[in-house]
């Protein structure tokens, strides 16, 4: 038996000619992708890893189009002094997607918040690739579908559940919390009561196990569904002259809270305390005259 | 898998939260185990796995409790049991759609609907007259989804959506009965109609709906004896 073993130069030559181009081609992109912002090269690493995910462990036949979906343009129309503006804001950051902001004067609704929410007419609204998505908790689980990196729910159907819960409990208590500025007499007696059931049974439950955050470790959707308990209650406190959070009753609470305002992104992403107080003092003026 | 898979649902037969669980229960094949809860005694059982809010609908799944808004217990239900019927799509901005009406029925319709049975009078005339503005929104929404008009739903395609409608409207019927109104008018709003008779003549949902008689006779005991009926379920 005569084995060959010539080393045959020439069948190699086309893949020398391959890997010397896609060296260059590999040098290239680095080089365009040093240039870009930080933002868009987390925006690229995003899709690039959904893509990955996608290809590798996710068999999903609608896969081939979304792929490219998280690199379209994204909108959001909000409000500086709203809560719940400020959950998809955190979320959005957080995952360093890239967005256009656009500021909603509430007494004077635009054309584009009237025909992206005709139904509800409220901010925030994301607007994706020119698809409007309404309602902040809504926003936020699509944010999380389409932008998988630095997750905001855990992956467990459980932890997602319970997660799920406290969501749902803040979206139903929040108001009351609102409603302690807005009113006066019973319903401000009536607010202030709510709003202190409300920090209670975060205190007792939600927060139970010396947890940093409600989802252990990292900040979690949970996190921003209450920030308004985090800055929006001091302020409105101010605003009606009453004492509501003593931070010797809530000790867990005031953990969390400071836990919360120190994350970086929520930091330098909340809106300025004092403009914050003179508004609310001025609507509330406003709210009690015309009673 | 015996115990290992030990599903339990803790429900009431006139709740149309618990009764939209067992639904979706049913349609994914999952074994479970039911227990009625009697409102005016809850089991101790039960105050332990839903402390915070203290409501009757609990899914408890190996131990663990899912409680509150069905909507959750739901969704946990469809991400636990992948199987061939999905209750929620798989592209995200319809998953987006699908949850954005949900919340849309279950606060602001529903809501309005309990207000509306709770009350007589003037109170009860506004929340009709917000009832109807607001089906007429739904109506308008849902022609995104029934884009032919004509729902033709089986047991292989019902979704969240559907349950979600189902258990708000699906009796809508005894209501108009009792109450002596129209809540969902032919001509109004057509869709919907079609859509609550489609999911009603369903075998599944026959089997699992009381009485008609039985009904009636529970709306009325609400609205004269039970106004928090709504606060437990």
């Amino acid at each position: 038996m005569n084995i060959n073993l010539d080393f045959n130069y020439k069948s190699i030559k086309p893949f020398i000619f391959i890997c010397f181009h896609f060296g260059i081609l590999a040098l290239v992109f680095s080089l365009i992708v040093h240039r870009l912002s930080q933002t868009r090269k987390d925006a690229l690493i995003g899709s690039l890893s959904l893509i990955t995910i996608r290809l590798t462990v996710d068999a999903r036949p609608t896969a081939t189009l979304i792929e490219f979906s998280n690199m379209e343009e994204v909108k959001l129309i909000g409000m500086w002094l709203s809560p719940y503006s400020y959950r998809v804001i955190w979320a959005l950051k957080l995952k360093g997607i890239a967005y256009e902001y656009i500021e909603e004067d509430l007494s004077n609704k635009s054309p584009l918040l009237l025909h992206s929410n005709p139904v509800q007419k409220k901010i925030p609204v994301l607007i994706h690739g020119g698809k409007p998505i309404c309602e902040s908790s809504v926003i936020l689980e699509y944010i999380e579908e389409i932008w998988p990196q630095n997750s905001l729910l855990p992956s467990d159907p459980y932890e997602r559940a319970i997660a799920r819960f406290w969501i749902k409990f803040a979206d139903d208590k929040s108001p009351s919390i609102s409603n302690i500025y807005r009113t006066s007499g019973e319903e401000q007696e009536k607010a202030v009561k709510d709003s202190l059931e409300m920090l209670k049974t975060i205190e007792e439950h939600g927060l139970v196990g010396e947890k940093k955050f409600f989802g252990g470790d990292k900040i979690s959707m949970v996190d921003m569904a209450f920030g308004a308990v985090a800055h929006w209650l001091g302020v409105i406190e101010d605003v009606a002259g009453l004492k509501i959070f003593e931070q010797h009753k809530f000790p867990r609470l005031n953990s969390w809270i400071q836990n919360f305002k120190e994350v970086p992104i929520i930091k330098e992403n909340l809106p300025d305390r004092d403009k914050m107080l003179a508004l609310l003092k001025r609507r509330r003026e406003m709210l009690l005259a015309s009673e | 898998m015996g115990e290992e898979n030990k599903v339990i649902l803790h429900g009431m037969w006139a709740s149309p939260f618990s009764k939209r669980v067992e639904l979706a229960l049913r349609l994914k094949g999952v074994p479970f185990e039911y227990k009625e809860e009697d409102l005016r005694n809850k089991s101790s059982q039960l105050l332990h796995y839903n402390p915070v809010y203290k409501k009757v609908t609990v899914l408890v799944h190996n131990g663990r409790p899912i409680a509150e808004s069905s909507l959750i217990i739901l969704e946990y239900i469809d991400e636990t049991w992948k199987n061939s019927l999905q209750l929620l799509p798989e592209d995200p901005y319809k998953r987006a759609k699908v949850r954005f009406w949900t919340s849309f029925i279950e606060q602001q319709l529903f809501q309005t609907m309990i207000t509306v049975i709770k009350t007589d009078g003037e109170a009860q005339e506004k929340a009709i007259k917000e009832v109807l503005e607001k089906l007429e929104m739904l109506e308008e929404g849902m022609k995104e989804f029934f884009p032919d008009r004509n729902p033709s739903i089986d047991s292989e395609n019902l979704g969240l959506l559907d349950l979600v409608f189902f258990s708000s409207f699906g009796l809508h019927k005894v209501r108009e009965e009792v109450l002596g109104i129209q809540i969902i008018d032919p001509e109004k709003t057509p869709l919907l109609f079609s859509w609550v008779k489609a999911i009603n003549q369903l075998p599944l949902v026959k089997e699992l709906t009381p009485p008609h008689d039985k009904l009636v006779a529970f709306l009325k005991f609400i609205r004269e004896c039970s106004q928090v009926f709504f606060n437990l379920v």
